[in-house]
C-alpha cells in the first residue's frame, strides 16, 4: 500500500513537470481532429518540434489512416478494427482506451499528398540518424518531395556525414534540388554531379531544366546530353531486366509442369485436375500461416513440406480410386480427371469460400536487389527461380539415384518386363503419381507469393504445364526445363514489342507449327518403345 | 486466436452446406400467407464468377428477408427463388428462362459479367422480364427490360480521371485485360484525354490476357513510360483477379502510390479482403459507394448485412449498394402501380427516387440508369477505402457516351412517346424498331 501511493504521487509529480509540453501536445493532437489542409503543415511541424519519442509512431499511425476521431470527447486517437468494433489506444504512449462502435468515431482523412508531408517530415529527422541504408533512404524522401526548408537542411548535414556513400548521395540530392532554384551558377556547378544517374527523380529534375525558359542555352543542352545517356544506360539496362523476366516466367512454367512431367511425361496420364493439385498447395499455405499467425516466413518454409504432402495423398487417393481403372485409356482418363478438378474446385470453394485467401509475402521475399542503378530484380522472383531449380536437380537426382526412381524408369520403358523382373508396377504407378501430385503442390506454395489464392488458381496453369511438357519431349525431365525457360525468355522478348496479348498468340502459334513438324517435341524419350 | 476462429469458421461450413440443404428441402414445403411475389436471383454460386456473385445473392436474400419484415409488399410476402448460371454464359440465358418461365418470378436481380447481361438480354426482351443489373459497366446499351443500377462510364471512369486532373497528372497508362468493358472504356477515356489537350504520346494503352499474372515487363514499361519526371497515372480496367499479382509487382519494383497512382475501377472491398494489402496504400479506386462512407443509413446497411451473413469480418461494396437501391427502387415502382406486372412497374419505375447510402438520393432516369455521387477513395492497409473527393452532385448515368463517335447523337428515352433505347437524335428517329 505505501508503494502503491508512494508511485501515484511520483506519478502526479511527472505528470506535473510534463504538464506544459504534453498538454500542448495533445491540444495540437486533437486539432488534428478538424484542420484544415492548410493549416496541417503548421499542426505537424508543431508536433514534430515537440521532440516527443512518440512522435515517429504517432506519424507512423496517421499515414496508415489508424488515427480517429473520438466523437463522444472530441480527442484524437489511435484505433484498430476489430470486426464491428475499435480498440482504442492512446496515440502517444500507446496505453488501451477501451472498444468504440463504428459510430463513436471517425477516421482522420489521409491521402497521398498527407503521406508524402508526413514521410519528409520524419525524414528529415531521420537524416542524422540510424545505419547508413536508412539515411539513403531518408535522403530520397526529401528530395521526392522537397518543402521549402529541404535544402537547407541537406546542407547542414553534409558538414557532419562521415559515411561516402551517404555523402555523394547527400552531394547529388542537394543537386537535384539546385536544378529547380533560380541560381544560374549554383545550376552550372551541379550538372556534373548528376552524370551517370538514371534515376527518375534525377530525370525528372533534368527534364524540368531543359523545359526552362529562363536557363542559358548551353546548360539546357548539357542536361539533355544527361538524359540522352541515362536513356541510353536504361535500354541496356531494359534488354538484361527482359532477360531476367523471361528466366523468372520460365521458372514459373518449370515448377508448374515439373509435376506433370511426371505424371503426363513418365506415366502417360493425362491430368487435368493437375492444376487443382497446385491450388491445394497454395491453399496449404494459407491454413499454415493461419496457424502460425506472426510468422509468416516460417509458415511459407514448413508449406513446402506440408503441401508436398497434402496434394501427394489427394494425389494418390486419385490414382487408386479413379486413375488406375483407366491405365491406356487417355480419353477416359482426360474426362475423369477434367471432373476431379471441379470436384476439387467445388470442394474448396464450400470449404474456404470462394473468395481469395490472402497469403502474406514475407518482408524477406519483398522488394527487390538493386544490382545497378536502373536495375532491380523482384526477391520473390529470384527466390522462386532459384527454388524452382533446386526442385528440379531433387527430382532428376531421385529419379537418377534411387530405387524408386530405377523402378519408374523401368515401368515406364517396358511395364510387361519390369514386372517380369519383379518390379511391383501398380505399386510403382501410384507412388509415382503420387510424387508428381506432391511436386504440383510444392509449386503452389511458390505460386501463392505471385498470384492469388483462390479456387481457380490451378486453371491459369494447367494448358501452360501442358504445353511445356509436350514441347519439351514427353518423358524427359531435361527436355521440360529447356522448353520452360526457352517459352519464358521467348515470351518476355516479344512482348515489349507486341504486347502481352499477341506475344501469347505468337507464342502458341510458333508451338503449333514446331509441333506439326516434330510432334515427339524437342528431347524425345529414347528407348525401345520411345515415342509411341 | 486468430487461427483456432479460422479453423472453428472452416468446420462450420462444412456443417452449413449440410444445413442449407436440409433448410432448402425444407424451405419449399413451408406453407405461405397469400399469393407470394416471387423474386428471381441469377447470380452464379459456382464456378469462376463465384467469387463475387455470391455475396450479391446473399445480399437479395436478405432484402427480401427485410422486405418481409416490414409486411412484403401489396400485402403479400416476397419469396427469392435462387437460381445457380454456374458462371457459364449459356447457361445464363437457360436459367433465366426458367426462372421467368417455370417460377413465374415477378422480378430478376442478377448477373455480373457484361456478356452474361448480353446472354440474357434477348430472353428477359421476349418474355417482357424485369432485370435488375448491378455493375459497373462499359455503357452503349439500354434495354426495356433492364434497369442499369451499377455505373455508366461516366459515373466511374471519367470523374476519377478528372480528379487525378486536377492532382497534376499528365501522362496516363491505359492498363486493361482484353475483352469489352476495358476496351470501350479505354475508347471513351482515349477520346475524352484526347479533348483535355492530352498528347497521343503522353497515353500508352495496354491490354493483358483474362488472368494474366506475369506482370514483370508492362510493369517495367510503365516505369519507363513513367520516368520521364512528368507526373504519371494509370488508370486500371484490369480485371479482378489479375488485379493481385499486378499490385504485388509494381510494390516489388518499386513503384508506389505517390510516384505513378494507379486508379482501378474493379477492385473493392471484396477483392481486398483477399489480398495483403500492404503493397497496395495509396493507389485508387473510383466506385459510387465504399464501405468506410460516414452516414447512417450506410451504419445500418454494414450492421444489418453483418448480422444476416453472421461474421464480423465481412465487407460491403458497391454492387451491394446497387442491388439495395434497384431492390428499393422496384418496390416502391411496385407499390406505386399497385401490381407487379412488369409494363406497368416499367413506367412507375422511372422519376423513383430512393435514399443511397452515401447520404444522397438515387433516382431512375428515362434512360434506365440511375443517378448518383461519384467517389474516389484511397486504399488503406487495412483494405478500406479513404474518401478522397466526392462529386458534390449525383452523376446521372449517360448510357450512350458522349466521347464515341457511333453512340453521341443516340438517347434513350423508355417514356413515352418515345419508348426507345437507341433514338437518334440527328435522324429524329428510333434505330431498333421496337418501339410498339
Amino acid at each position: 500500500m505505501p508503494l502503491r501511493s508512494f508511485a501515484f504521487w511520483l506519478g502526479l509529480l511527472l505528470c506535473a513537470l510534463a504538464l506544459p509540453t504534453a498538454a500542448s501536445l495533445r491540444d495540437d493532437i486533437n486539432r488534428l481532429g478538424d484542420v484544415s489542409n492548410d493549416t496541417r503543415g503548421e499542426v505537424l511541424q508543431d508536433i514534430l518540434a515537440s521532440d516527443h519519442p512518440g512522435v515517429e509512431a504517432l506519424f507512423d499511425a496517421y499515414g496508415r489512416g489508424a488515427l480517429y476521431l473520438d466523437r463522444r470527447n472530441g480527442t484524437v486517437v489511435q484505433g484498430e478494427r476489430k470486426g464491428a468494433r475499435y480498440e482504442l489506444r492512446d496515440p502517444l504512449t500507446g496505453d488501451e482506451l477501451g472498444v468504440a462502435g463504428r459510430r463513436d468515431v471517425r477516421r482522420l482523412r489521409v491521402d497521398n499528398n498527407l503521406r508524402e508531408e508526413l514521410d519528409t517530415l520524419l525524414a528529415l529527422r531521420q537524416l542524422g540518424t540510424g545505419d547508413p541504408d536508412a539515411r539513403v533512404a531518408a535522403i530520397r524522401a526529401v528530395v521526392a518531395a522537397p518543402t521549402s526548408g529541404s535544402a537547407a537542411a541537406l546542407q547542414a548535414r553534409i558538414a557532419q556525414e562521415a559515411d561516402l556513400t551517404v555523402r555523394e548521395e547527400l552531394e547529388v540530392a542537394i543537386g537535384v534540388l539546385a536544378l529547380a532554384g533560380e541560381d544560374i551558377d549554383v545550376i552550372r556547378r551541379s550538372l556534373p554531379l548528376l552524370a551517370g544517374r538514371t534515376d527518375i527523380i534525377t530525370r525528372g529534375a533534368l527534364a524540368t531544366l531543359s523545359q526552362r525558359a529562363d536557363v542559358p542555352k548551353e546548360l539546357k543542352r548539357q542536361a539533355q546530353k544527361l538524359m540522352t545517356r541515362a536513356e541510353e544506360k536504361l535500354r541496356w539496362l531494359a534488354r538484361i531486366e527482359a532477360l531476367f523476366f523471361g528466366l523468372s516466367l520460365g521458372s514459373v512454367l518449370l515448377l508448374s509442369a515439373i509435376g506433370l512431367a511426371i505424371t503426363f511425361g513418365v506415366m502417360g496420364v493425362i491430368n487435368m485436375a493437375h492444376g487443382e493439385l497446385i491450388m491445394l498447395g497454395a491453399y496449404t499455405t494459407w491454413v499454415l500461416q493461419q496457424v502460425l499467425p506472426g510468422s509468416p516466413g516460417l509458415a511459407l518454409v514448413l508449406a513446402i513440406p506440408a503441401a508436398f504432402l497434402v496434394s501427394g495423398l489427394v494425389g494418390l487417393v486419385i490414382e487408386r480410386s479413379v486413375i488406375r481403372f483407366l491405365y491406356g485409356r487417355p480419353l477416359e482418363t482426360l474426362l475423369a480427371t477434367f471432373g476431379v478438378s471441379l470436384v476439387l474446385q467445388q470442394a474448396v470453394r464450400s470449404i474456404f469460400s470462394p473468395l481469395n485467401r490472402s497469403v502474406v509475402t514475407p518482408s524477406w521475399l519483398s522488394g527487390s536487389w538493386e544490382l545497378l542503378p536502373g536495375l532491380a530484380l523482384t526477391y520473390n522472383r529470384l527466390a522462386i527461380l532459384v527454388f524452382s531449380l533446386a526442385v528440379f536437380a531433387a527430382l532428376l537426382a531421385l529419379m537418377r539415384y534411387t530405387r524408386l526412381g530405377l523402378q519408374v524408369r523401368a515401368v515406364s520403358q517396358n511395364r510387361a518386363m519390369a514386372r517380369a523382373l519383379g518390379v511391383r508396377s501398380h505399386r510403382v504407378d501410384a507412388l509415382t503419381f503420387a510424387l508428381g501430385s506432391g511436386v504440383a503442390g510444392v509449386a503452389g506454395v511458390a505460386l501463392s507469393q505471385l498470384t492469388n489464392v483462390g479456387p481457380n488458381l490451378g486453371q491459369s496453369y494447367i494448358i501452360d504445364s501442358f504445353l511445356v511438357v509436350v514441347f519439351g519431349g514427353v518423358g524427359n525431365l531435361w527436355g521440360t526445363l529447356v522448353a520452360a525457360f526457352s517459352l519464358g525468355v521467348f515470351s518476355k522478348l516479344l512482348e515489349p514489342a507486341t504486347g502481352a496479348v499477341l506475344a501469347k498468340i505468337l507464342v502458341l502459334l510458333g508451338l503449333i507449327l514446331f509441333l506439326q513438324s516434330r510432334p515427339q517435341g524437342l528431347f524425345p524419350r529414347r528407348g525401345r518403345d520411345g515415342g509411341t | 486466436m486468430r487461427s483456432r476462429s479460422t479453423l472453428r469458421i472452416l468446420v462450420s461450413r462444412i456443417a452449413a452446406l449440410a444445413i442449407t440443404a436440409l433448410a432448402f428441402l425444407t424451405s419449399s414445403t413451408m406453407a405461405q400467407t397469400g399469393e407470394p411475389i416471387r423474386v428471381g436471383v441469377l447470380h452464379s454460386v459456382s464456378g469462376t464468377m463465384a467469387i463475387s456473385e455470391t455475396t450479391l445473392k446473399d445480399t437479395v436474400l436478405m432484402l427480401v428477408e427485410q422486405q418481409n419484415a416490414r409486411g412484403g409488399l401489396l400485402g403479400r410476402p416476397l419469396e427469392a427463388v435462387v437460381v445457380d448460371p454456374a458462371s457459364d454464359w449459356p447457361l445464363f440465358a437457360e436459367k433465366a428462362r426458367e426462372l421467368l418461365v417455370r417460377d413465374q418470378v415477378d422480378v430478376v436481380f442478377g448477373c455480373w459479367t457484361s456478356v452474361s447481361r448480353k446472354s440474357v438480354l434477348p430472353v428477359f426482351e421476349e418474355l417482357d422480364g424485369l432485370l435488375f443489373y448491378p455493375v459497373q459497366y462499359e455503357g452503349e446499351e439500354s434495354s426495356k427490360n433492364v434497369f442499369y443500377t451499377g455505373a455508366a462510364p461516366n459515373q466511374q471512369a471519367i470523374p476519377a480521371v478528372d480528379y487525378l486532373m486536377a492532382q497534376g497528372i499528365e501522362r496516363w497508362v491505359l492498363a486493361g485485360t482484353d475483352y469489352v468493358y476495358p476496351r470501350t472504356t479505354n475508347k471513351i477515356l482515349q477520346a475524352y484525354l484526347a479533348s483535355k489537350g492530352v498528347a497521343e504520346d503522353d497515353i500508352f494503352v495496354s491490354y493483358t490476357p483474362f488472368g494474366h499474372s506475369d506482370w514483370q515487363s508492362i510493369v517495367a514499361e510503365i516505369k519507363r513510360f513513367g520516368g520521364t519526371g512528368r507526373a504519371t497515372a494509370v488508370v486500371s480496367t484490369v480485371n479482378g483477379d489479375a488485379n493481385v499479382p499486378f499490385y504485388k509487382e509494381l510494390a516489388n519494383q518499386g513503384v508506389n502510390a505517390s510516384d505513378i497512382p494507379v486508379v482501378a475501377f474493379s477492385v473493392g472491398e471484396e477483392e481486398l479482403s483477399g489480398i495483403d494489402t500492404a503493397p497496395l496504400v495509396g493507389h485508387l479506386a473510383a466506385w459510387n459507394y465504399f464501405m468506410s462512407v460516414e452516414s447512417d443509413a450506410n451504419y445500418d446497411f454494414i450492421d444489418a448485412w453483418l448480422a444476416y451473413i453472421g461474421d464480423e469480418d465481412r465487407v460491403t461494396n458497391d454492387p451491394m449498394e446497387a442491388h439495395y437501391i434497384g431492390f428499393n427502387m422496384w418496390a416502391k415502382a411496385v407499390e406505386k402501380a399497385g401490381t407487379t406486372a412488369a409494363p406497368a412497374v416499367q413506367d412507375a419505375i422511372i422519376g423513383v427516387s430512393v435514399p443511397n447510402l452515401s447520404g444522397g438520393m438515387a433516382t431512375m432516369l428515362p434512360n434506365h440508369h440511375i443517378s448518383k455521387p461519384v467517389l474516389i477513395g484511397e486504399i488503406l492497409d487495412d483494405g478500406q477505402f479513404q474518401v478522397v473527393f466526392e462529386t458534390p452532385e449525383p452523376i446521372e448515368g449517360d448510357a450512350w457516351s458522349d466521347y464515341l463517335p457511333g453512340s453521341r447523337d443516340l438517347q434513350a428515352d423508355w417514356t413515352a412517346p418515345r419508348h426507345c433505347g437507341n433514338y437518334h437524335t440527328v435522324e429524329q428517329r428510333c434505330l431498333a424498331g421496337d418501339t410498339d
